[in-house]
Formats: C-alpha cells, structure tokens, sequence
C-alpha cells in the first residue's frame, strides 16, 4: 500500500492539475479559439476512458476476473440508464442486484 | 452575489437540489467505497476539497486501492479532467474576472456547465453556474464525508453490492456521450484495448492505452458540413 506522504503529495498534484485546467478556459478564453476538432478528440478521450474504466471495473478486480454478481448488477444498471431512469435508481440497482445475487450465493 | 439566489427561477433550482442530493448519495458511496478498499478515512474527503469532480476521485480511488502506480492514477485521473479545458472556453463569461474567476473555476463540473448552458438567457445561465457549483460543492463533501463514517461502520460493502455501484455510475454518466457511431467505435476498441491488458499490465495503464481506440474514431473522410457532435 503507498504510503500516507505519497497520498497526500498525489492528491494535492491532482487537485492542482485539475485547477489549473479549469482555470485554463476562462483565463483564455478571450484570446485563443479551440479548433473544433481538437476539442472533438479531448471530448472523445474523455468517453473512451470512461467506457474502459467500466468495463475493466466491472469485470476486474485488480488482475482477475470478478466474479458473476458485480459485471451483472453493472448490466442491470446499463439497461436502466439506457432507457433514462433516474440516477439513483441506476446506482441502487446495481448494488441491489450484485448483492442479492451475493446472497443468493452467486460469487 | 444576491442577485444571483434573485434570478435563479424556482423550477431550476429545484432541478438543482435534485441533481445535488443525487450527487451527494453518490459522493457517500465514493466515501465508503474508499475506505472500504482500505484507503485512509481522510483521503477522499481531501480529494473531495481539492479535486472536486467526482469521476477522476473514482479513478483515483479506484487505481490506488488496486495497488496502482500514485503516479498513473494522477496521469489517469488528470487525463479525465482534461474535458474542463474546453468546458472552461464555453462558461468562461459566466465565471467573471477577478476573484470570482479563481473561485467560480473550481466550481466548474460536467453538471454546473450542463446546466448554464441549458439556461436561455445570461443571468439565467450564471445564476444557474454558481447555484449549482456552490450546491454541488457542498452536496459533494457532506455526502463523501457521511459515505466515509457510513462506510467504517459496514464491515462487508460487497455484500451491499457497493463494488457494482461504482463502474455503474460512471457508465450512467457516459452513455449519454455515446451519442454518435465514431464514438461508440473508438469507445468499443478503447475498451477492448483495456480488458485485454488488465490481466497483464500494471493497474492504470490499460485504461491510459485505451485512449487508442480514439484513432479507431478518427474518420478519414470527413465533409466539413457534417454536423457538430452534441458531447455531455
């Protein structure tokens, strides 16, 4: 485990960072115009990162495979946000399906 | 600062609170996610202060508690906030100058910037940036700080299913970005990219090759009257 230093040192980097993007725009705006494409590819970065981030999350858990309930508790929430039901009740379905399916003795 | 709780209408400040106990229920499982991974109780409450944007605290959280490299989960987590640079182009007039500028930044996530730019008219719009942000803000950190006290008390989040919780909100706050053909495209190869390191790469790396897939999105024809893609 990294050590509480470590922690502290990213934390502060990755607040930084991500001030210093959100300051960025503002600060620039007046000046600089952002070709349409290059903000294109940003926007698209950003949705190709999400994606595999869930599906690696859902179906790892570090290097190996997860189990069955979590990748299906994450396809119920799939399904739910696909036909635009609320938030909540997309993230409460996830965790009540992995974990009934838990309780059920599903791994 | 008055005039703004002034403008903002009664409707949109009731989608507002919605959208910020929404945010807060998801900040309490960031809280106890955290700590049910092993991470130290004050981390994501400082992350939740300093970074304040719930995606890239997930990552963060996500790829320290699997171990990962301090260094890549910052690199990944800051790859995601990178959105704010064009986010900042397009509210950079409600923000203000001055003091209001270094403030209203911090306050700049996916939900304040959907909402101005919802709003029609500007002080609508500004009034709509910073209920919002401040709201969000405040939602963010007590949620967080309650999923943290929450959390120690469960012994067994599995149990609870809070493990599938995570990747399902982060891919109800995605799916409406896959609006378009060339996304889903770069989407899927980034994806398949990732799943295919993960047994073999240290944790964070897959999800930073899976930036590949953009090319996958790229299209080499491509008419300049086609129309502009609509991005959360």
């Amino acid at each position: 485990m990294t050590t509480s230093m470590t922690l502290v040192i990213a934390t502060v980097v990755l607040g930084v960072g991500t001030y210093a993007f959100r300051l960025a725009g503002p600060l620039l705006g007046d000046r600089v115009d952002l070709a349409p494409r290059v903000e294109e590819v940003l926007n698209r970065a950003t949705v190709v990162l999400f994606t595999a981030l869930v599906a690696t999350t859902a179906l790892f858990a570090a290097h190996d495979f997860a189990g069955y309930a979590r990748p299906a508790g994450v396809a119920v929430a799939g399904a739910l946000a696909w036909r635009k039901a609320p938030f909540v009740v997309v993230v409460v379905a996830a965790a009540a399906t992995a974990a009934g399916l838990r309780l059920l003795g599903v791994p | 600062m008055r005039s703004i709780w002034r403008t903002l209408d009664r409707e949109l400040a009731r989608d507002i609170a919605l959208v910020c106990v929404a945010d807060g229920i998801v900040g309490a499982s960031l809280g106890a996610i955290a700590v049910s991974e092993g991470l130290p109780l004050w981390l994501p409450v400082l992350l939740s202060v300093v970074v304040f944007a719930g995606a890239a605290q997930f990552m963060f959280v996500g790829l320290v508690a699997a171990g990962g490299n301090p260094v890549a989960a910052v690199a990944a987590s800051l790859l995601i906030n990178v959105r704010h640079l064009p986010f900042g182009f397009a509210v950079g007039d409600l923000v203000g100058r001055g003091w209001r500028r270094l403030v209203g930044s911090h306050l700049m996530v996916d939900e304040t910037v959907a909402f101005a730019l919802a709003q029609r008219d500007a002080e609508q719009r500004r009034a709509a940036y910073w209920a919002g942000g401040v709201g969000l803000l405040v939602c963010w950190n007590v949620g967080v700080l309650l999923g943290v006290l929450g959390g120690t008390a469960i012994s067994d989040t599995d149990a609870f299913g809070l493990d599938a919780a995570f990747p399902a909100v982060l891919l109800a706050l995605v799916l409406p970005s896959l609006s378009t053909a060339a996304t889903r495209r770069a989407a899927a190869v980034g994806a398949a990219i990732a799943l295919a390191a993960t047994p073999f790469l240290p944790a964070g790396l897959p999800v930073l090759l899976a930036v590949l897939g953009v090319v996958a999105g790229l299209s080499p024809r491509r008419r300049s009257t086609e129309p502009e893609e609509a991005h959360a």
